[in-house]
């Protein structure tokens, strides 16, 4: 991935991040992301994220789990090996109503959940790069991406101004790589100009 | 902000004029409707109306109470339309038990067969369910139940007009709803089922269900979030009750989106049972619904009261698009009230039931009233309750945070 440089805000309150959120977007400096440790409320739309397509993702999942449950057991008691239960017809559907249930549920609960993690790159294993120590603890971080047309010491001034506690530059590496260690130390270890300041 | 109702004259005339179709079927089918077929007719329509809409205005009350106790603020801005439903069990109550006293004064047996002393003398399985169905256990635990309903309903209205005159801020009417809302919600809890096995099971005497009172419960519940819905809906149309908007009507979308699903649940866990045990004595009460004269209606039922909320509901914009809401409602609407068409009629006339003039008029008539009722009640208070704790928290309601 791209190795970008980086303005790292860090916030003490989320009362003092969504208003700065909305102005670093008005002013059209290159939000990157914006790191909390709970949900804040009305961040999103600040963010002007979009929305998800994880819903749609979801149906087709759900679609998909009673169309093999539907076919699955057709193509068993139907074609494959006809049994007599009961009496039963072959084709009994309300007996395959409870399982062509489950395996919708199963289906759209174990794909959302996967494509969930792939949208926001979590998985065991997965590593990223972390801007602030404490911004899964108390603290409220803002990443601005540092763009060739962008001047690091405007934005600093201007997002102490918003109330930061602290703001660092930092040069990392983009989106995730996979891995049980550190990259982020090996890193350090090969290009030690890259190290978090 | 202090908003009274003016009824539209849209309300006034509509419901007058549903009135006015009702009674007059009403009086046609008593001339016309002759001979058995015709007078099965008759009173299996009567019944299973007069029971649909005392069962919504019952749930109108079940619903405020259960949001009452929780504590819940997502109905407080539409929760005087909740109330105007809720205070017409009294009207409901008493037409439902003119008509249930009718049908045991006249001896008209083929609703209610155990009254008739020649299906028990003949019949050991009907007669074995005497200590339980028989009539002077009927009439009792009617008169218990609709006046319970009644007198709780009233109550609860009374505590919330006087809350609207006392000084801001005071939260003991708060406290007094939530003590008669408890009340309500263990009485409900018994009498739903009691009622639902007395009224309605008891017509198809020789079969039981013991999902019936859940699938009572179900069926009137979703029945009644259409009603609120297509009631918010046409009084915004008239230009009042500006402060509920889409958050609000996304509320009433999901509710109506979700008991769709648990009222297919309960549907389906009923039907399985006997489904799967095959036993005559059971399955006889779905037969002239699967496979005689009721197929199309009952596979219909099922339909408009699953597949048509689940798909088109399912999507978030379609819950907040007022469009879609109503007409969703009204199919949904109309799918509860076929659902209890065919919980009477096919077992009163197992191969000549119809959806006819008679059916469809009397059903406006109870439409008709149902619109004047709640218009009136609606006028007689108030369109916020002002004084309550949670209307500024219900006003700038948010139903997600997307």
């Amino acid at each position: 991935m791209a190795i970008k440089q980086f303005v790292v805000a860090s916030f003490q309150d989320e009362e003092l991040l969504v208003p700065a959120v909305k102005k670093v977007r008005a002013v059209g400096y290159k939000l990157y992301d914006v790191f909390t440790p709970f949900p804040v409320h009305g961040l999103d739309a600040a963010m002007g994220l979009r929305q998800t397509a994880l819903h749609t993702a979801g149906f087709i999942y759900g679609a998909l789990g009673t169309a093999t449950a539907l076919l699955g057991m057709s193509w068993i008691f139907v074609v494959s090996w006809p049994l007599d239960i009961g009496g039963k017809p072959h084709f009994p559907l309300p007996a395959f109503v409870p399982i062509t249930f489950e395996l919708t549920v199963l289906f759209s609960a174990v794909g959302t959940t996967l494509t969930f993690c792939w949208l926001n790159q979590i998985m065991p294993g997965v590593k990223k790069h972390i801007f602030h120590p404490r911004q899964s603890d108390d603290r409220f971080v803002m990443a601005i991406e540092v763009t060739p047309r962008t001047h690091v010491d405007e934005v600093k001034q201007f997002l102490l101004q918003q109330g930061a506690e602290e703001v660092t530059v930092q040069t990392a590496e983009e989106g995730w790589w996979y891995g049980f260690f550190s990259k982020k130390e090996k890193y350090e270890q090969t290009n030690p100009q890259w190290s978090v300041q | 902000m202090e908003e009274r109702f003016v009824i539209p004259r849209r309300f006034r005339n509509t419901s007058l004029a549903f009135i006015a179709i009702g009674v007059l079927a009403f009086l046609v089918g008593l001339l016309a409707l002759n001979g058995d077929v015709g007078v099965r007719r008759f009173w299996s329509v009567l019944v299973f109306n007069s029971l649909f809409f005392l069962y919504i205005s019952a749930a109108a009350l079940f619903v405020y109470c259960a949001a009452s106790l929780a504590q819940a603020s997502w109905h407080i801005a539409y929760k005087r339309v909740i109330e105007a439903i809720m205070v017409n069990i009294p009207v409901f109550a008493a037409i439902a038990f003119i008509v249930l006293m009718s049908v045991l004064i006249g001896h008209k047996s083929f609703i209610y067969p155990w009254t008739d002393p020649q299906v028990l003398a003949h019949d050991p399985i009907v007669a074995g369910k005497t200590p339980f169905l028989n009539v002077k256990l009927f009439v009792i635990f009617t008169v218990i139940i609709m006046l319970g309903w009644s007198l709780l309903s009233l109550k609860l209205r009374q505590i919330s007009l006087q809350e609207d005159q006392a000084e801001r801020g005071a939260t003991r009417f708060l406290w007094k709803t939530i003590f008669f809302s408890a009340v309500f919600i263990v009485f409900y809890a018994v009498t739903i089922s009691v009622s639902s096995w007395h009224w309605l099971m008891s017509i198809a005497a020789r079969w039981k269900s013991t999902m019936y009172g859940w699938y009572i419960f179900a069926g009137s519940f979703i029945s009644l979030m259409t009603v609120i819905s297509l009631f918010v809906i046409a009084i915004k149309n008239s230009g009042q009750l500006s402060l509920v908007n889409k958050e609000h009507l996304h509320d009433l979308g999901k509710f109506i989106f979700a008991f769709s699903i648990f009222w297919t649940y309960i549907w389906f866990a009923q039907y399985f049972l006997f489904w799967y045990g095959n036993i005559p004595l059971e399955s006889q009460y779905f037969r002239p619904q699967l496979w005689g004269h009721y197929r199309f209606w009952f596979l219909l039922d099922l339909v408009i009261n699953f597949a048509v909320p689940f798909l088109l509901l399912m999507t978030r914009d379609a819950k907040r698009n007022y469009t879609t809401v109503t007409l969703i409602a009204l199919i949904v609407f109309f799918g509860h009230w076929l659902d209890f068409y065919l919980m009477v009629v096919p077992t009163v006339l197992p191969t000549q039931g119809v959806i006819g003039w008679y059916e469809i008029g009397i059903t406006l008539g109870f439409v008709g009233l149902m619109i004047w009722l709640v218009s009136r009640a609606l006028a007689r208070a108030p369109l916020y309750p002002l004084n309550h704790p949670y209307l500024k928290e219900a006003i700038i309601h948010k139903s997600d945070w997307e």
